[in-house]
């Protein structure tokens, strides 16, 4: 029944429009709020369709669209997803319900542009996902960021403008490159099509040249070390709504891209460079960890923690040359890839949670210093059940789904070198000293101060709000078969792909 | 000896602008001090049934008056844009003249004989053609410029320009001159022809190239002959610098293509290279200083000279796909700056000239609809998608990749970044900050409406370029 539908179309365009009517409808309209919770509802469950239509099976791009857009240079309204697009869809349209429940009586000031720019961004990013033709991709890839500029910049901190200035040249910096490799892909092989990018042969040198320019535009969205510095300022300033969006969705298309762009499409120069990805990553792991060891803002204790988790991405998705010069067995670089892919799917709802929670307290305080906490647990214990559960899967707890990404990272790890794993397995320890010693400061202890003893605990919003995250990440940490499965086949092919050399 | 009888049905629009033209002039001759309104109506009527002409006439070409003036699809399309634009142009300007006691009949006959020089220049088929066009536009600007009699700035501005342009005009001159020396023709089709053939001294041919190139550049605004280009934007009347800054770009871009592409095509290995000086000069001339700005109209005239650079970038590919890019960049490039400079004029009352920065502090808060408006121009300008200035630049950085010219390229996107940041200042004053006045917005009402007609056709051609894109590309092949 849902192959029918233009599935994904639907998904972009229906937030898309539906921030438009929020938008148009003025601030002052009592609808704003609950007409954007329905339409991230409504793209939610339409985004659940993707999951129970979606064929297992296959490698190749599923409810496919195809228009001719501009016909001139064969530009094309291509969509379609395979297992490594399809999850991170769905993380995006529960997150973006999240982030309108989070913003439910936090935002006072310009309701409906506030939910109008969460609602176009969700559209926007789905369709980063779902694009198959470069200039399609690169169009929403740049689009995204005007929301996500003005969320920051109207509704940010103090020092909202100098972050969310800094968030946008640096990423338009980034992706400027990507735009100069797309188009001299199309040079070479005469196609903007992504798919047909896979398959043109290109000479080392040119793949340098354009894996370097992947590299450079998808780094700066991962964050990598040292490409990082934008990501703490934009998420200390954002409101929480922005946080949640930047670090659960905006940060994994970097990932993403790296897997559609910089593996399948120059896969020698990939393996000719691993050192560097492999290093960035492994300092990404360790330094990040000791940085976010000496933060005193919440937030930004919880954007280092984000960076140094996306370091197991990264070095997910670059451990697979080691592990092909060291075996011919696959099921070692399956692994790899499988666990960069759950670790960005946990992240995305461990962070999204952290920030969330962080949310919390600072609309009760006004404040994210952790000194100006401690004993929160005794005034808020449901709140601090969660947040403790959240540090918990932050810190990669078993059970947790932060603990399944990072053990097959380092798992794969060892099948490549014992060093790669040895540095990687730091996080175990690096990740547990910071967020539980921030757990510390903050939950437990005597309670520091008046504020902190006239602290109420969480209503019923933020209750289910957490709840439903909760219950996510237990999920996914329990059985991540689920996960794991509808992008087995999809794994398979890149690494098919990454094998073969282009030259 | 036989007679041709000249086909002047080819340059119809052309007659019938230069036959209003003089009848607004006998209007306002007669009419006097209250000829304005009248002048305007006849003008907007002018265009409109110009403009009706022009389209009507759409698929027919020729050359006609003897090898002096060519119709064909490359003219017809910028035609049409130059109508159109000086009509919205027109609209824009009326109450800022009104507000500053310079709503007088002789803006609009300068005006119209200004869209004609331009109308001629871009269907000139002969140097001499091209010359006439272009003085008559220019001294019809020169003129507008100074129209502020009593304005220090505005008197500065206007000798500066003709100063300047005289100058420009002169090395034009001498270009062609030395082109004729060599080839012993003026017709473009002609040179072409000759060139073609061979056998010409490829020094003094050079040597005359390098004049025109010179001419280009200044009538352009590239650097490093762009010093008159803040000076006249800022000094000039906003009603005038909408002006200046729209359809004459049309023109002279048209007059590039004609010279370099359809006269000197053949020596395109000859141009390229100093076109490329130009251009990258121009970006980031044009971006860097555009920073240091504090004033809304001088920032727009430095970033107007990067956008030349990029004009320049798909011309010097030379390829068919590459002039079709900057046509279509000079076309959106002119969308975009009638909607900046119409916000000028739009957020400016009487005794407040809205051209600086600061005085669109908080405009989302005072009026978040032609804040949006505002915010859609400038992200056109930086090249954001989803909006047309995007498509713009791609479409010239495609036609350079294609020719192997990477670092140029490189040059480019990297001047584009630093671009982006005073367009996201603009956008940082009026959605971040808080207002320091409010006053509200006296614009008239059919004002407001081209002001949003504009901005939303930036984001509507950006959803879908293709059109557009299609008629450039049509036109080129």
């Amino acid at each position: 029944m849902f192959t029918d539908l233009p599935l994904l179309s639907l998904l972009i365009w229906l937030p898309v429009l539906g921030g438009i009517v929020v938008l148009i409808n003025g601030d002052n309209n009592p609808w704003a709020r609950p007409l954007s919770l329905l339409i991230s509802i409504v793209t939610l469950v339409l985004s659940i369709g993707l999951y129970v239509g979606f064929d297992n099976a296959t490698h190749q791009m599923q409810f496919a669209e195809q228009a001719s857009w501009i016909s001139t240079f064969n530009i094309n309204y291509a969509l379609g997803i395979d297992g490594f697009s399809m999850p991170l869809i769905i993380l995006t349209s529960f997150s973006t319900v999240i982030v309108v429940v989070a913003g439910w009586e936090v935002i006072k000031d310009r309701v409906s542009q506030y939910m109008a720019a969460f609602l176009i961004m969700e559209g926007l990013m789905i369709a980063v996902f779902a694009s198959l033709d470069a200039i399609l991709f690169y169009v929403f890839f740049e689009a995204m960021l005007i929301p996500l500029f003005l969320v920051i910049g109207i509704w940010g901190g103090p020092n909202r403008v100098y972050a969310t200035i800094k968030f946008f040249l640096y990423t338009l910096f980034g992706s400027v490159f990507l735009l100069l490799a797309l188009l001299y892909l199309h040079h070479v092989s005469g196609s903007f099509s992504i798919l047909d990018f896979h398959e043109v042969s290109l000479t080392l040198q040119e793949q340098t040249y354009l894996f370097l320019a992947f590299l450079i535009a998808f780094a700066v969205k991962v964050p990598m070390w040292p490409v990082h510095t934008w990501l703490p300022d934009a998420h200390v300033e954002a409101p929480t709504g922005g946080s949640v969006i930047l670090a659960a969705i905006t940060l994994k298309i970097g990932g993403y891209g790296l897997i559609r762009f910089a593996l399948p499409i120059t896969p020698d120069a990939s393996m000719a460079l691993d050192w560097l990805v492999i290093s960035l990553s492994l300092i990404a792991v360790v330094y990040i960890g000791f940085v976010a060891l000496a933060q005193s803002d919440l937030k930004k204790l919880i954007a280092y923690s984000s960076i140094a988790h996306m370091g197991f991405v990264t070095l997910g998705l670059f451990i697979v040359f080691r592990i092909f010069a060291n075996t011919t067995d696959i099921s070692g670089a399956v692994l790899a890839v499988e666990g960069a892919m759950v670790q960005m799917i946990s992240h995305g709802f461990i962070a999204a949670a952290m920030f969330l929670s962080v949310g919390v307290l600072y609309d009760r305080m006004h404040t994210r210093e952790i000194s100006a906490y401690g004993g929160v647990i005794n005034t808020m214990p449901i709140f601090g059940g969660f947040a403790v559960f959240f540090a918990m899967a932050n810190a990669g707890l078993p059970g947790t789904s932060g603990f399944v990404g990072e053990f097959m990272v380092i798992l794969a790890a060892f099948q490549a070198n014992f060093w790669f794993a040895f540095l990687a397995a730091t996080t175990l320890i690096l990740g547990a000293a910071y967020t539980l010693w921030m757990v510390k400061r903050v939950m437990f202890g005597e309670i520091a101060n008046d504020d902190v003893a006239q602290l109420t605990d969480l209503n019923r919003r933020e209750f289910w709000m957490l709840a439903s995250l909760a219950i996510i990440v237990l999920a996914i940490g329990l059985w991540p078969a689920p996960l794991t499965e509808v992008m087995h086949s999809s794994v398979e092919h890149l690494l098919s792909q990454v094998s073969q050399s282009k030259i | 000896m036989t007679f041709e009888v000249l086909n002047m049905s080819l340059a119809l629009p052309e007659m019938f602008m230069l036959a209003m033209a003089c009848t607004i002039l006998m209007v306002v001759a007669f009419l006097g001090k209250n000829s304005a309104k009248m002048a305007y109506i006849l003008s907007q009527l002018t265009l409109a049934v110009t403009a009706i002409l022009i389209y009507q006439s759409f698929g027919d070409s020729g050359v006609t008056f003897d090898g002096t003036y060519i119709k064909d699809a490359f003219s017809d399309v910028l035609k049409l844009a130059i109508c159109i634009i000086n009509i919205a142009v027109l609209l824009y300007s009326t109450s800022y003249l009104k507000d500053r006691d310079l709503f007088k009949g002789e803006y609009y006959v300068l005006a119209i004989f200004s869209t004609l020089g331009m109308m001629i220049m871009v269907s000139a088929a002969h140097f001499l053609t091209i010359y006439l066009g272009l003085e008559l536009m220019s001294l019809c600007m020169y003129a507008m410029v100074a129209m502020h009699r009593d304005s220090m700035i505005s008197t500065e501005a206007a000798m500066k320009y003709f100063i300047l342009g005289a100058l420009a005009s002169g090395m034009l001159l001498y270009g062609m001159s030395i082109i004729y020396g060599v080839t012993g023709s003026l017709e473009i089709a002609t040179i072409a022809e000759t060139i073609q053939a061979g056998g010409l001294d490829n020094t003094v041919l050079s040597f005359g190239l390098v004049f025109l190139v010179i001419g280009i550049g200044f009538k352009l605004g590239a650097v490093p002959f762009h010093m008159w280009l803040p000076d006249v934007y800022h000094g000039a009347p906003t009603a005038v610098t909408l002006f200046i800054a729209t359809a004459p770009k049309i023109a002279a871009f048209a007059m590039a293509i004609r010279l370099l592409v359809d006269g000197l095509g053949d020596v395109h290995q000859h141009w390229q290279g100093m076109l490329i000086m130009l251009s990258v000069l121009s970006m980031i001339v044009g971006n860097v200083i555009a920073i240091a700005q504090t004033n809304l109209k001088r920032m727009l005239a430095y970033s107007t000279i990067s956008h030349i650079g990029f004009i320049l970038l798909g011309i010097l590919s030379g390829s068919q796909e590459g002039y079709a890019a900057s046509m279509f960049y000079a076309l959106v490039y002119s969308l975009m700056s009638l909607g900046a400079f119409g916000m000028i004029i739009l957020m400016s009352r009487q005794g407040f000239e809205a051209d600086n920065i600061d005085d669109y502090k908080g405009l989302s808060r005072r009026n978040p609809w032609f804040a949006l408006m505002m915010l859609i121009l400038m992200f056109s300008m930086a090249g954001i998608p989803p909006l047309v200035g995007f498509y713009a630049k791609l479409t010239v950085i495609k036609s350079i990749i294609d020719i192997n010219l990477i670092s140029v390229a490189i040059v480019a996107v990297l001047m584009s970044v630093i671009g982006a940041f005073y367009y996201l200042r603009m956008i940082k004053v009026m959605y971040f900050d808080k207002p320091i006045q409010q006053e509200e917005l006296q614009a008239p009402t059919d004002m407001r409406v081209m002001m949003s007609v504009n901005g939303l056709t930036v984001l509507a051609l950006g959803i879908f370029p293709g059109s557009l894109l299609a008629v450039c590309a049509s036109v080129f092949s």
